[in-house]
């Protein structure tokens, strides 16, 4: 995938709301004062009128999304990660999901990926608390394609949905002219029978590559990417786990209550399977490049592959 | 308002009062101090204020009312059991298993047009709802009801700072002035005071009122009216638990309900006051 385009899911959160803006007139856009990262600057500059800065006031963006959303608008409110899930989860929660409101929660910046700014702004929690939340959908896409096609998913969808998006370049690899984005349902992007790598975000990327380094050396692996969080494809996650028996999991998030989380909550009620989980471990992040941050914490193909190799031997 | 309306209101009051009696009673918990301190607050805005009908809840045109300082529910669900949202019998059973009217505000019920409860939301939601009104170039009005010892949370200040910034005039926030939270005073508890300069220096227009008089209260919420281009605070001085005079400015009324004997006693004053509104 090195020749591959890359563009980071923030940059098509921001293009997606302002392609979508003529489409959906009660769409607005809120932002605490982080327009020019989260990339909803791009929407600012087309509709300045549905544009709404509320200064860095992250618990109040929240409720006034909630109030907006009540009154019939769909509120899309931007900021990092850290602070949507992180400092306002509170609100979230109860002005939010509690009345199951049809606020959408933009959050960029989300993972180590962050990069330099370092620990206090890599979120690899923000997963595990929207999950905890009755009736919020959970959305992670992993490149350009898919992020731009469940923002629209997102709007057509009644009720409150916590997108995830990156601040990294990642690689577009799914083809925009065929790409169709079902709201709760996984997708197969490669057949195997030696093991089930299941990755959510930019992870899916780095485990194709991992998957064609290992099929070159014989083993198969069934590559599903999960980009609906929750409510999840229990359906797909269970077919891949009787199929192959072995399954990995791969999120740049804690390995508490994400992705690999899911998955076993799945598997553990209907066939219980060995799960292997990458991710963040119960640690904190630091400043670096992303890239490198990235393989320093095992987020990426080579490691894919070694674990995965080590699994199936 | 002439002599008879003011009077319909101040029997109308009495009733909510009667009925947030009735639902603390039964429920055996609840929050009945904050909950008279602004039953007339209420009774005013769903009785002679506001554009609302219980035949057409969802109207997109009407007022919205938000109750920030949610655990005064009872205040809420009686006077819009009294409009005719829902029956009084509902009030019973506050606080049930199985009950329609939940501890603290659901959006799911009849008339309630936000959940609250968790302090200083409140706010922001009713921000969100005068910025769509605006934004549609709808001409409804937002209210909400804040506790004085809410305004400690900072959630409040951020809205204010927002509602200010954008301007929201069709925004109407009343700060009620018991001068109690669960802890003690407000002033030792971790003083807000003074109340209407922070206000003032956030960019409100501030207005001042007796939260138990309903002359006092239309003028207030006729300066909100008057003023364009800010929001308006109203910071009512009132009497937590007033009407039932061993709750009045107690604050171990704050959340507790009252034994049977207690009830009969309140209930007792209560009817009184009304016998003689309605002599």
């Amino acid at each position: 995938m090195a020749d591959v385009k890359k563009i980071a899911t923030r940059e098509s959160y921001g293009n997606a709301l302002a392609e979508l803006g003529d489409k959906y007139e009660n769409l607005v856009v809120l932002d605490a004062d982080l327009a020019a990262a989260t990339k909803t600057g791009i929407f600012k500059k087309k509709f300045p009128d549905r544009f709404f800065d509320c200064g860095i006031a992250e618990a109040n963006m929240m409720g006034v999304a909630a109030g907006l959303a009540a009154c019939g608008k769909v509120p899309f409110a931007s900021t990092f990660a850290m602070f949507a899930a992180g400092r306002a989860f509170e609100i979230v929660r109860n002005s939010i999901g509690y009345p199951h409101l049809n606020v959408k929660i933009g959050a960029t910046h989300a993972g180590i990926s962050v990069g330099e700014d370092g620990a206090t702004h890599q979120c690899n929690e923000d997963i595990a608390l929207m999950r905890t939340i009755p009736g919020m959908t959970v959305i992670n896409p992993a490149d350009d394609v898919e992020a731009k096609a469940a923002v629209e998913a997102a709007i057509n969808y009644v009720g409150p949905v916590y997108m995830r998006f990156g601040r990294l370049a990642v690689p577009v690899f799914n083809d925009p002219a065929t790409y169709k984005f079902e709201l709760g349902k996984g997708v197969k992007l490669r057949d195997g029978k030696d093991i089930s790598i299941i990755a959510t975000g930019l992870m899916v990327a780095e485990a194709v590559t991992a998957a064609e380094k290992l099929a070159a050396e014989g083993i198969s692996a069934e590559v599903i990417n999960i980009h609906t969080i929750k409510p999840i494809d229990k359906e797909i996650i269970a077919a891949t786990a009787q199929k192959t028996g072995k399954v990995l999991t791969v999120e740049e998030h804690s390995i508490i209550g994400g992705l690999g989380s899911a998955v076993c909550d799945v598997l553990c009620e209907c066939c219980p399977t060995k799960v292997v989980k990458i991710g963040v471990n119960d640690e904190f992040g630091h400043s670096g490049p992303a890239a490198k941050l990235l393989e320093q914490f095992g987020l990426c193909a080579d490691n894919i592959y070694v674990t995965a190799k080590e699994i199936v031997k | 308002m002439d002599a008879k309306e003011k009077k319909a209101l101040e029997v109308t009051a009495c009733k909510v009062r009667l009925g947030i009696l009735e639902g603390v009673f039964n429920a055996k918990s609840g929050h009945p101090g904050g909950s008279l301190s602004i039953a007339d607050t209420l009774t005013y805005l769903y009785f002679n204020k506001m554009n609302v009908d219980p035949k057409n809840p969802d109207d997109p045109d009407r007022d919205r009312f938000v109750l920030s300082k949610g655990h005064t529910a009872p205040a809420l669900y009686s006077v819009l059991a009294q409009k005719g949202y829902f029956s009084t019998e509902e009030l019973k059973s506050l606080r049930h298993i199985g009950a329609l009217l939940q501890g603290h505000p659901c959006i799911h019920i009849p008339g309630v047009d936000m959940s609250s409860g968790s302090l200083g939301q409140g706010i922001s939601t009713a921000c969100g709802m005068a910025l769509a009104g605006k934004t549609s170039g709808k001409s409804y009005k937002v209210y909400t009801v804040l506790g004085d010892g809410e305004i400690e949370e900072g959630q409040v200040w951020e809205a204010s700072m927002f509602a200010a910034h954008y301007k929201l005039d069709n925004l109407v926030a009343v700060v009620d002035n018991n001068g109690l939270q669960i802890d003690g005073r407000i002033s030792d508890v971790m003083s807000p005071y003074p109340i209407t300069d922070k206000f003032a220096a956030f960019g409100w227009n501030v207005v001042e009122a007796d939260a138990h008089d309903f002359d006092s209260i239309e003028k207030a919420f006729a300066a909100a009216d008057a003023c364009k281009g800010k929001p308006t605070v109203i910071v009512q001085k009132s009497i937590k638990g007033k009407g039932v005079s061993f709750m009045e400015d107690n604050v171990s009324w704050h959340g507790a309900a009252p034994n049977a004997e207690q009830y009969e006693q309140a209930k007792g004053e209560l009817e009184a006051a009304l016998a003689a509104l309605e002599a």
